[in-house]
């Protein structure tokens, strides 16, 4: 184990090693046909897990997306859909 | 040691004189302490400050209890305060007053000098200031200090003309005070 | 080795004691100063304000802040980018702190801070005692008492040592009794610019925020993992006590001055009384031995340098052959009736061979005044516990009965 440092000083960086989308129940997907690319699920989500792809679309970070489903409540053309976890 | 006792008002610099009277004695040669009666100073109200002189450094850290030396500022304190309180037998009591001493009626063994202090700021620094002044006459009552040492003192916390004012009025008191040295 | 001043009177100034610590500081060369006024430590800071407009100390800010809790929290993030950091308050203003004081031990930032020790209210009262830097004595902060203006402008050098020491990291309150110290004229040496360099490195933290190289300071600390804080935190209390003793060694060698290192000793060798104290009180103490001393009372004094780390050992040492302890305290834990230096010198005497009785005797709150015939009062009371044993455990020794 890691002993601690004076004041517990440690690198910085590691929630990127904690992955916490384990948690999720459901999850959400992009139908890109009704995608308009406006932005607002990047905009909104709490944990940065909307990632912009290269064409403009967007795609999921499950790696720490815990599945709130702010983004598909958000959504103004009803694109993302949340569905159940196959665990 | 000798420990002295400044009655002032707040706004009339008996702080300051405590200070310039331990720096004017280590100027001299001794060792000394100057400190207020610490109290939530207003304008016009009572105050104290002291200072102690010793040929050793200075522990003690009380008030003073049985001066050696009273300097009374504003001879209308006689009425509110008890100036004279533990002065010793051996004592000086100062007072910056018109009159001379045998008017005063104190309680004390201790002797009352006096001095026109208020005059002789009027007439030389040309403001009623007179910590500087009655500063020059504890050197006279007393021979504790030289006065050149105050003279110092004064003219090293207040260059320019406002030192010289003041060194050349602490001169006149010093050689103006009254009562039987 | 007891006290030891340099009493050339050709290097002695006649200043003020705020003038003093203040010029302290500025040859300390700190980076980065907080300030808040709170008398009576406004004139530390007001004179530190001066000499940075006069350009006197280089590379260092000067923060304005909001309150006590800002110029603590300010202090926080200038410490952890690795500056040397220093801020001053008291009574209230250090109450206002006391979550900070905690962050700032635990995240180990080695900050010294003046405190001008006050009573803390109600009943509004600016006078001194030593209530407020007692009440944070669980804060992780090591807490050294100045004796007189030599010590206190000498003992912010020394501090900065200590809390910058590898095997320390934590940080310091230097306490001076408000007013009769802060506001006293007396003439010091004031602290030598050249030896200081000679004493105190530049600090260099072994981590510090930088956005070059990143690292995360305050940290989260789970159960995993809290109660090792803790530990570590002890721990460096236990390398402090080493250290506040080498401070003082190596400042001697350096300076030629000595006012003990985690306690002092004053007249204790074949002493049957043994008064123990912290701060300004010391003095009076000492005049008041001489003159019993001259009437064959065997008296003597432990002055209590370091309350933090408290000195078990070496209170233990120095008062093992007396017959009685008084322990005098500046301070009451409300609910026990007992000075903290009292308490803790019981606790220390407690699960030893050593059987001292000890009493407590609380004086000098909220400014009253200390004269000799106090110190002679609490001696007179030694004496009757040697007769006769203990009667009053802890009690206010200058209470005004008339007044209840």
């Amino acid at each position: 184990m890691m002993s601690i440092r004076v004041g517990g000083v440690c690198d910085p960086g590691s929630t990127r090693i904690n992955k916490t989308g384990g948690w999720r129940t459901f999850r959400p997907v992009y139908d890109y046909d009704k995608c308009v690319k406006c932005k607002l699920c990047e905009l909104l989500c709490p944990d940065m897990s909307v990632l912009e792809r290269e064409d403009g679309y967007f795609q999921f970070d499950y790696d720490f997306c815990k599945g709130c489903g702010i983004c598909a409540n958000e959504c103004p053309k009803g694109a993302i859909s949340m569905v159940l976890e196959e665990k | 040691m000798k420990e002295i006792r400044i009655h002032g008002r707040g706004g009339q610099g008996s702080v300051t004189a405590a200070e310039l009277l331990a720096v004017a004695a280590f100027e001299d040669g001794q060792f000394s302490q100057a400190f207020p009666a610490f109290g939530v100073e207003r304008r016009g109200a009572p105050v104290q400050a002291f200072t102690r002189i010793s040929d050793v450094p200075i522990r003690l850290r009380s008030q003073v209890y049985e001066p050696d030396y009273v300097i009374v500022q504003d001879p209308t304190l006689l009425e509110v305060v008890d100036v004279v309180k533990g002065a010793k037998d051996t004592g000086v009591i100062i007072i910056n007053s018109e009159f001379d001493p045998e008017e005063f009626d104190l309680k004390t063994n201790a002797k009352v000098m006096t001095v026109n202090a208020t005059k002789v700021a009027l007439d030389i620094i040309g403001r009623p200031i007179v910590n500087t002044v009655l500063l020059g006459a504890f050197a006279g009552a007393t021979g504790e200090i030289k006065p050149d040492s105050i003279v110092r003192a004064v003219k090293e916390r207040f260059p320019g003309k406002i030192g010289d004012k003041n060194a050349e009025a602490l001169i006149e008191a010093y050689n103006q005070i009254r009562g039987d040295a | 080795m007891a006290v030891i001043r340099d009493l050339n009177k050709d290097k002695m100034d006649v200043v003020e004691g705020s003038y003093a610590v203040a010029h302290s500081v500025k040859v300390c060369k700190p980076n980065v100063i907080s300030a808040y006024p709170i008398t009576p430590q406004t004139h530390i800071v007001e004179d530190l304000s001066q000499f940075i407009a006069d350009g006197e100390i280089p590379n260092c800010e000067y923060i304005n802040v909001e309150s006590e809790f800002s110029a603590l929290s300010a202090l926080v993030g200038s410490s952890a980018v690795g500056a040397r950091c220093y801020s001053a308050t008291t009574s209230q203003g250090l109450e206002l702190m006391h979550e900070v004081l905690f962050n700032v031990s635990g995240m180990r930032l080695p900050i010294v801070m003046t405190i001008a020790n006050r009573a803390v209210s109600a009943p509004i009262n600016i006078w001194n005692d030593q209530q407020d830097s007692i009440s944070q004595r669980d804060t992780g902060w090591i807490q050294l008492y100045a004796e007189d203006l030599q010590e206190a402008s000498d003992m912010h050098a020394q501090a900065y040592k200590i809390a910058e020491d590898k095997d320390v990291m934590l940080p310091v309150m230097a306490c001076m009794d408000g007013f009769i110290l802060s506001h006293v004229y007396e003439p010091l040496v004031l602290l030598e610019q050249d030896l200081v360099d000679e004493y105190l490195p530049p600090y260099e933290p072994e981590y510090k925020l930088d956005p070059k190289n990143p690292m995360t300071f305050g940290s989260f600390a789970d159960p995993e993992c809290y109660t090792e804080f803790r530990y570590l935190q002890q721990k460096a209390m236990d390398n402090a006590l080493g250290k506040v003793e080498e401070a003082a060694n190596d400042f001697y060698k350096t300076f030629g001055r000595y006012y003990g290192g985690l306690i002092d000793e004053y007249e204790t060798e074949d002493a049957e009384i043994i008064l123990m104290a912290m701060g300004s009180v010391i003095g009076t103490i000492k005049e008041t031995i001489d003159k019993l001393r001259a009437k064959g009372v065997k008296v003597g004094l432990l002055k209590v340098r370091a309350f933090r780390p408290f000195p078990v050992e070496a209170i233990r040492n120095a008062i093992k052959n007396a017959k009685v302890v008084v322990a005098i305290d500046k301070n009451i834990s409300l609910g026990l009736n007992e000075g903290a230096l009292f308490t803790e010198t019981k606790a220390s005497l407690y699960n030893t061979s050593i059987d001292v009785p000890v009493i407590g005797r609380m004086i000098g709150h909220g400014g009253r005044d200390i004269p000799l015939s106090t110190i002679e009062k609490i001696i007179d009371d030694a004496v009757n516990v040697m007769k006769s044993g203990i009667s009053v455990e802890s009690q206010y020794a200058d209470l005004k009965e008339e007044l209840l």
